[in-house]
């Protein structure tokens, strides 16, 4: 288990899709989540019939195959003093991501990212997550940048 | 390779990441990828990436923070193909 790296994520409960990662190294991750039963979306998507949003979906992917990699990575390249500071924090860049199968309320799902790149700040994976029984649930490309520790000329 | 070879040649490396094509179409070399054709900053790295293996060349951290107008962009990969060359 690799889940000493949880503790570096900025997210607070309601909004933290990470309960366990079990494999982690330069080239990427794998690591699962289980959705709450009483997560607060589940009300109101879609009424009287509770189906995980797609943006959730896309979220965990985003916090497990992108946050948790950039984490381990800036760790590896400058140690603690690369991390985040008060002021930064991760910023989605891009995504396209196929969906193939509903989630529902109790469901687990496991979420591996490979690495495409890491270069001058910016980490672009595909990750892939798929249920218990090992169906693919979605699939896509992600691109992200920790907002203070990339290139100049960013947007701000 | 002279400049205007690679400006034309920065046209095809720059269409997948502008909504802006008639702007492409006019690019100078005082053409901003940011502020003009409304690149994603973040896939300025992508651009760096395409040019790198067009090229056959390496940009380093330095020479890429200087490349945010299609000049400075035309002054890296001449400056890179002559270290290699």
């Amino acid at each position: 288990m690799y889940n000493d790296i949880l503790t570096y994520l900025p997210y607070k409960s309601s909004f933290l899709f990470i309960d366990n990662i079990s494999a982690l190294d330069k080239d990427g991750v794998t690591g699962d989540y289980t959705l709450r039963k009483d997560a607060f979306f589940y009300e109101d998507h879609f009424r009287n019939n509770p189906v995980t949003p797609g943006v959730i979906i896309t979220e965990i992917m985003a916090q497990i195959g992108l946050v948790v990699l950039g984490i381990h990575l800036l760790i590896s390249e400058n140690g603690e003093a690369g991390l985040m500071d008060e002021g930064s924090f991760p910023l989605l860049t891009a995504t396209d991501v196929s969906f193939f199968k509903m989630v529902l309320p109790g469901e687990k799902v496991i979420v591996t990212s490979k690495k495409q790149y890491f270069r001058f700040g910016k980490l672009k994976c595909l990750i892939e997550m798929r249920n218990g029984a090992a169906e693919l649930i979605a699939k896509g490309i992600f691109s992200g940048i920790i907002k203070n520790a990339g290139i100049k000329n960013k947007a701000s | 390779m002279d400049r205007t070879t690679i400006l034309t040649e920065l046209k095809k490396v720059l269409a997948p990441y502008t909504e802006n094509k008639e702007m492409l179409d006019g690019i100078s070399e005082e053409t901003d990828l940011v502020k003009d054709l409304k690149i994603n900053s973040a896939n300025l790295v992508d651009i760096i990436i395409d040019a790198e293996s067009k090229y056959n060349i390496e940009i380093d951290l330095d020479s890429a923070e200087k490349m945010y107008k299609v000049g400075s962009c035309i002054d890296v990969i001449i400056d890179k193909m002559n270290l290699s060359a």
